[in-house]
């Protein structure tokens, strides 16, 4: 911008050099305004002269807005928008995506942060809250004044997705992609495909067994050509870029190790939970009798002759203690979500196999949710005891001199006397945790939470994408759930990855680093800062000049500080732009 | 300074450069949660705290920032392995730099803030600051 900032052209004005840009200033329904005058922060900048439309929105992501956008962006003829809102994280997605649909140049686009890094961090000063909006959008508009069109980069993809886990979810997954005409590899990293649900006998909601539903997962997949299966099996290379990757695979067999490569688009990480394991103390774990849920499903599973017996005893009474190793206060804070209606699925069983059979329900509340609470209701109906004990007050589980088990609690109900109940069976309720998985998580660079499960980009709007390129999760790597809910997932990540390599080619971000080839000296300080390999060196009149590989660059702007004659920017990022946002957080006109 | 910070003292500003993918998210965090820090804070997010021209800096100190606070990725960094040696390296320049125009050194912080790192940043905002206010104002300036 070279225009000397004069007299301030009016809206319809042509003047050269002169921007049109759209500025809307988001409410957020309160989120933003209760904190933040946006009349205020509107009133400052609409008399800007590259500034043609300046207005507050209640919510600037509506439906009705974004139309409103387009409308403003067509008619009014703009060539930069401002969304003033919140993260960047949440919606640029929603504003690039207004943007082309209203012919704009997506990168003329900037998304200004007013909530998360103003709104919601200053709710004890409203004024001073107003003032940061006003330069925060002030150096909004001033990067969008120097944005220059961009298209984004073509790459073409690998129509072919490899699964890491052959669980209930990465089977089902796997067929899924086939389904749709991508190719699979499945790597499972145990001899055996199936993972938990595979062991497993008649599992809710529908008495299924678990090995009969992996079975007939298994079968499917026979019949699919295009899906390979690797067990024994673990992925230890990843190399690529987006939508083309290579991916190095591990495979043990039984006298030689093999080292199998293949190209990928897309990663559907699937590798599932273990289940939690008691410390022997940890509510009488330990003592004969005392079992975790897993280990009562196979004795329920494998009970013949109508009666359930423990070492040889006939099992009478039977106490299942909820929410082991699950939400505490110290240790593992998250729900399991499953072992509740499991737990209950169990008692039925129970009750099939010998009606007589006195059954107790410790819970701190039963989240058998959704249609779950039929089974809940069929338990109750079937004579299972629902006692509540406190949340900081968990039963006690001691062995009698008989050799029978007493477990003590204090009943929500009946409390605040405790009671004590003789049974023959306690069995913890035990739910997940996250697998040792460190090398594959090290290797994908994925992000775990706090609880140890990855972490998807957004828990409702990108459910199963992660913030690694070409890399889904799903199931319950990601979280405690049922295999309904993990297989959801799958599906999820099935229709994710048919949406980036089912057109051939990905779009990338173009915001590389280039090279001002006149600024250039050829000094060659930059070529050894890449470790992409991104620069080189092209011979020319006078001796040599850099050049960056767009499709190489991973834009992240290391080269940049490294030029000492500033010939290099980051696109998106240039020093032009950078210094005019400088400048418009300092609220004053460029330094010439 | 401005005067805005609600104790009649005028409070310094301050320039954080963050990074989208790392140290953004933490600072989003901060807000999310709604820790207080001051108001005269401005953040302006990099894909990575490598690419931060020295110039930059010299530029926001005479453009009326009090202080600069680079939050970088520490060992996070998903693009550059020595991500942290090199932004130290630009701190030192800038640094340098800042010296010849009789800027204190002390106005340009530098340290990692990760993802989730909310109550970090909004402590290293209100420890800046007071900082800063020790300083008193900037020896130069310009514009």
């Amino acid at each position: 911008m070279s225009e000397n900032p004069t007299a301030p052209g009016l809206p319809g004005d042509d003047e050269p050099g002169r921007r049109r840009i759209g500025v809307y200033i988001c409410h957020c329904g309160g989120n933003i305004s209760d904190y933040v005058d946006v009349a205020r922060v509107r009133a400052a900048i609409a008399d800007d002269p590259d500034v043609m439309v300046a207005e507050t929105t209640l919510f600037a992501c509506a439906d009705g807005q974004q139309h409103t956008m387009v409308h403003d962006i067509q008619n009014q003829h703009l060539d930069g928008l401002v969304v003033a809102s919140c993260s960047p994280k949440l919606h640029t997605t929603t504003f690039r995506g207004v943007s082309r649909r209203a012919d704009l140049n997506p990168y003329a686009y900037t998304q200004v942060n007013i909530r998360e890094q103003d709104s919601w961090a200053h709710t004890d000063d409203h004024e001073g809250a107003t003032e940061r909006a006003i330069a925060l959008v002030k150096a909004g508009i001033a990067k969008t004044r120097l944005s220059t069109p961009l298209s984004p980069l073509r790459v073409e993809t690998v129509p072919a997705t490899m699964v890491v886990g052959g669980g209930v979810t990465g089977l089902r997954t796997a067929i899924g992609l086939a389904d749709i005409g991508l190719s699979v590899i499945v790597v499972e990293r145990e001899a055996e495909l199936g993972g938990w649900l595979g062991r497993l006998g008649p599992t809710f909601p529908h008495d299924t067994p678990g090995r009969d539903q992996i079975a007939g997962l298994v079968a499917q997949i026979a019949q699919r050509p295009t899906i390979t299966v690797l067990t024994d099996a673990e992925l230890v290379g990843k190399t690529g870029s987006f939508g083309n990757y290579t991916a190095k695979v591990h495979v043990r067999g039984e006298t030689t190790d093999e080292l199998r490569q293949f190209q990928v688009g897309t990663f559907v990480i699937a590798t599932g939970a273990d289940v939690y394991s008691p410390e022997v103390g940890e509510l009488g774990y330990g003592i004969d009798g005392v079992v975790t849920l897993h280990e009562f499903g196979t004795l329920v599973d494998e009970a013949t002759g109508g009666a359930l017996t423990w070492h040889g005893r006939r099992v009478r009474s039977i106490a299942y203690v909820y929410c082991v190793g699950n939400r505490q206060a110290e240790g593992n804070a998250y729900c399991s979500k499953f072992c509740c209606a499991a737990t209950v699925h169990a008692s039925i069983k129970v009750s099939k196999v010998d009606p007589s059979i006195r059954q107790f329900h410790l819970h701190r509340d039963v989240r058998a949710y959704g249609r779950y609470e039929l089974l809940y209701t069929e338990s109750r109906e079937r004579g299972s005891v629902y006692l509540r004990y406190p949340d900081d007050a968990p039963p006690a589980i001691e062995q009698s001199a008989d050799g029978r088990l007493a477990v003590t609690l204090v009943d929500a109900l009946t409390g605040p006397d405790e009671l004590t109940i003789p049974v023959d069976l306690v069995v913890l309720v035990t739910g997940m945790v996250p697998r040792q998985n460190e090398a594959l998580t090290s290797l994908l660079k994925l992000p775990t939470g706090d609880d140890g499960f990855y972490n998807e980009i957004h828990p409702k709007l990108r459910p199963v994408e992660t913030v690694v390129d070409g890399v889904m999760i799903a199931g319950a790597c990601q979280g405690p759930k049922p295999a309904n809910e993990a297989v959801s997932g799958g599906l999820a990540a099935v229709t994710q990855s048919a949406g980036i390599l089912k057109r051939g080619f990905a779009e990338l971000d173009p915001l590389v680093a280039t090279v001002n080839e006149a600024a250039c000296t050829g000094c060659g300080e930059c070529l050894t800062t890449c470790p992409y390999d991104a620069i080189s060196a092209y011979p020319c009149d006078t001796g040599q000049k850099a050049l960056v590989s767009a499709a190489n660059c991973k834009g992240c702007g290391g080269c940049v500080p490294v030029c000492p004659e500033d010939a290099i920017d980051l696109l998106g990022y240039t020093s032009a732009q950078m210094l005019a946002a400088i400048d418009g957080l300092a609220d004053r006109e460029p330094v010439a | 300074m401005s005067d805005h910070g609600g104790s009649g003292e005028p409070t310094p500003r301050i320039l954080v450069f963050s990074t989208n993918n790392i140290s953004d998210p933490g600072i989003d965090l901060a807000g999310s949660r709604h820790l207080h820090y001051p108001a005269t804070v401005s953040v302006l997010a990099m894909p990575c705290s490598s690419g931060i021209k020295p110039s930059w800096i010299l530029h926001a100190l005479q453009a009326g920032q009090d202080g600069v606070f680079i939050a970088s990725d520490g060992e996070e960094c998903a693009y550059l392995p020595d991500c942290a040696e090199r932004t130290a390296h630009l701190v030192t320049v800038t640094q340098g730099l800042m010296a010849e125009q009789g800027l204190e050194p002390q106005r340009l912080k530098m340290a990692a803030v990760c993802s989730v790192c909310a109550e970090p940043f909004a402590k290293y905002m209100r420890e800046f600051a007071a900082a800063l206010s020790t300083l008193g104002p900037r020896p130069v300036t310009a514009g």
